[in-house]
């Protein structure tokens, strides 16, 4: 009888293969709905078959194998939607012609393309996140629906809809050429970046994992893009503090509150020679920028002897290559600590009007913390209080409130 | 694939107005014009005449003919100036054509799939 292991390693096989088994089905059939459903039955497959009789030497290959069975069974059953498909493919074929197949028997990687079809600018931002978590990190609608802490009947539907536009739009599956890439790459790493986010703002661990997977496989699919590099180093060299930056009370916890003993070092190591890589050879990216700020807080002992006028002068080249209300407000936090607290008040009141900042409770908690070291503290537990309203996730509305408290309790 | 270009930008009352606006020479037009029938990709395509000739037709359910024969249009944000149906193999080569197309610089050029549903 198969045990729990054999079950639990070829749900492991899964997870990594499913990607790559849906991308070689797009390649082949030109279709995401098919693709969809005959990785699924040939996943399903798998679960009857591997557990009682072994996991295959070629387990790739068996699923796709499988699949396309099940894909030819499909379009035996749907000549209209085969004849369809077969006008697809001839059409596809004169935008981008396939490579010749792999001699290996292994499944070729066909997952760049996928990437680029998720994040296509012709579809709205959610919809590329939810497509790129579906597809390409393998997550189920309720998963996916999770991350986004919606209902799962309303995921459903807008991955039905953004699968939609895709087919009657025709948004191809193709890796953009050369000369459209530097347009085009930046959509793709915004989507795995914006994942992360999501899931370091709320500390959600499996989320911000899940960016970190995309982001390696990005970096193994397009090595001499240095901007994946540092995307890549970015998220590790923030996702090392995990451990360290929610405290007892499940609240965030600053800078200066974190035991640095628990950042991940390993992570921190392997982020560094990847933020170098991505600084090295040409004009530094947004991505390898940011990399390198937080590059520099992992390697300081603690906060005192960050080196901050170098993570201004970071700031400075970040507010060149992508000029935003929030990178000034990132840099007047720096300038603070590099000048103090009135240096940084200063560029903090001048960006005031900016719309985008309204209501983004970090400007108002930065604003709070330095009305706070300069010992105004009615007016920084009134914007204390403004942050809190803002707070998005439970994690930071903890933290504020404690922030909040200690203000009150000091004034 | 077929898909449908279609060319809006600012109200103008006169095409001596329309001109005034614009940023794109008629050259510019020539040009794309000769490009886009080069490449062999036009189904069809038409430049419509300005909006103080068009013409509005609505029918009430009780069957009365309600005809507008001016505006106000100066409320719309953008008319229709012209199309071109092409046909090309999927939605970037369509977005190509709509980013060169001067119509994109003088307004903006919104890209629909042509259906085969009906």
């Amino acid at each position: 009888m198969p045990g729990p292991d054999a079950r639990a390693s070829v749900e492991a096989i899964f997870r990594e293969e499913r990607g790559l088994l849906l991308a070689a089905l797009v390649r082949r059939f030109g279709d995401l709905d098919l693709a969809e459903e005959v990785a699924s039955d040939a996943i399903e497959a798998a679960l009857v078959h591997w557990p009682a009789h072994g996991v295959p030497p070629s387990p790739g290959g068996w699923l796709m194998t499988t699949a396309r069975r099940k894909a030819v069974d499909r379009l035996r059953r749907d000549r209209a939607y085969a004849a369809r498909l077969a006008v697809l493919q001839v059409e596809a074929e004169r935008a981008a012609p396939a490579p010749p197949p792999g001699t290996d028997g292994g499944l070729p990687d066909e997952r760049l393309q996928l990437f680029f079809t998720c994040a296509h600018p012709a579809l709205a931002a959610e919809d590329r996140t939810a497509l790129t978590l579906r597809c390409l990190a393998g997550l189920t609608t309720p998963e996916v629906a999770r991350a986004f802490l919606v209902p799962t009947a309303t995921m459903a539907k807008r991955i039905v809809r953004a699968k939609h536009r895709i087919r009657e739009a025709r948004i191809p599956f193709r890796v953009p050429g050369p000369d459209e890439l530097p347009a085009r790459l930046p959509g793709v790493l915004q989507v795995v970046y914006s994942i992360f986010t999501e899931g370091y703002a709320a500390a959600r661990h499996d989320l911000a994992e899940e960016a970190v997977r995309l982001a390696r496989i990005l970096r193994r699919l397009l090595p001499d893009e240095r901007e994946t590099a540092g995307l890549l180093a970015l998220v590790l060299l923030t996702h090392a503090r995990r451990d360290a930056r929610v405290g007892a009370d499940g609240g965030l916890l600053l800078l200066d509150e974190q035991d640095r003993s628990r950042w991940d070092r390993t992570l921190i190591e392997e982020g560094r020679g990847l933020a170098e890589a991505a600084l090295t050879g040409g004009p530094p990216g947004p991505y390898g920028v940011q990399a390198a700020i937080a590059a520099l807080h992992d390697e300081a002992p603690d906060v005192a002897s960050t080196d901050w006028p170098q993570i201004v002068a970071l700031y400075d080249v970040l507010h060149a290559l992508t000029p935003s209300p929030v990178v000034a407000l990132n840099r007047a936090a720096a300038v603070a600590m590099r000048d103090g607290p009135e240096a940084g008040l200063a560029l903090l009141d001048g960006l005031a009007g900016e719309p985008r900042l309204r209501g983004y409770h970090p400007y108002a908690a930065a604003r709070a913390d330095l009305l706070r070291r300069l010992g105004r503290l009615p007016e920084s537990a009134a914007a204390y209080r403004e942050a809190l309203g803002l707070c998005e996730t439970a994690a930071e509305r903890v933290l504020i409130r404690r922030l909040l408290d200690a203000v009150e309790a000091s004034g | 694939m077929k898909y449908m270009l279609l060319m809006n930008s600012a109200p103008a009352d006169s095409a001596e107005e329309a001109e005034a606006q614009s940023v794109c020479e008629f050259s510019d037009w020539m040009k794309f014009d000769e490009q886009i029938q080069g490449a062999g990709v036009v189904v069809a395509s038409h430049a419509l005449a300005d909006m103080t000739t068009a013409t509005k037709v609505r029918v009430t359910a009780d069957g009365e003919r309600v005809i507008t024969t001016d505006g106000p249009f100066a409320e719309a944000r953008e008319v229709l100036g012209g199309y071109y149906v092409i046909d090309v193999p999927d939605l970037d080569a369509a977005l190509d054509w709509a980013a060169r197309c001067p119509g994109a610089r003088d307004g903006s050029v919104v890209v629909r799939p042509v259906t085969d549903e009906y």
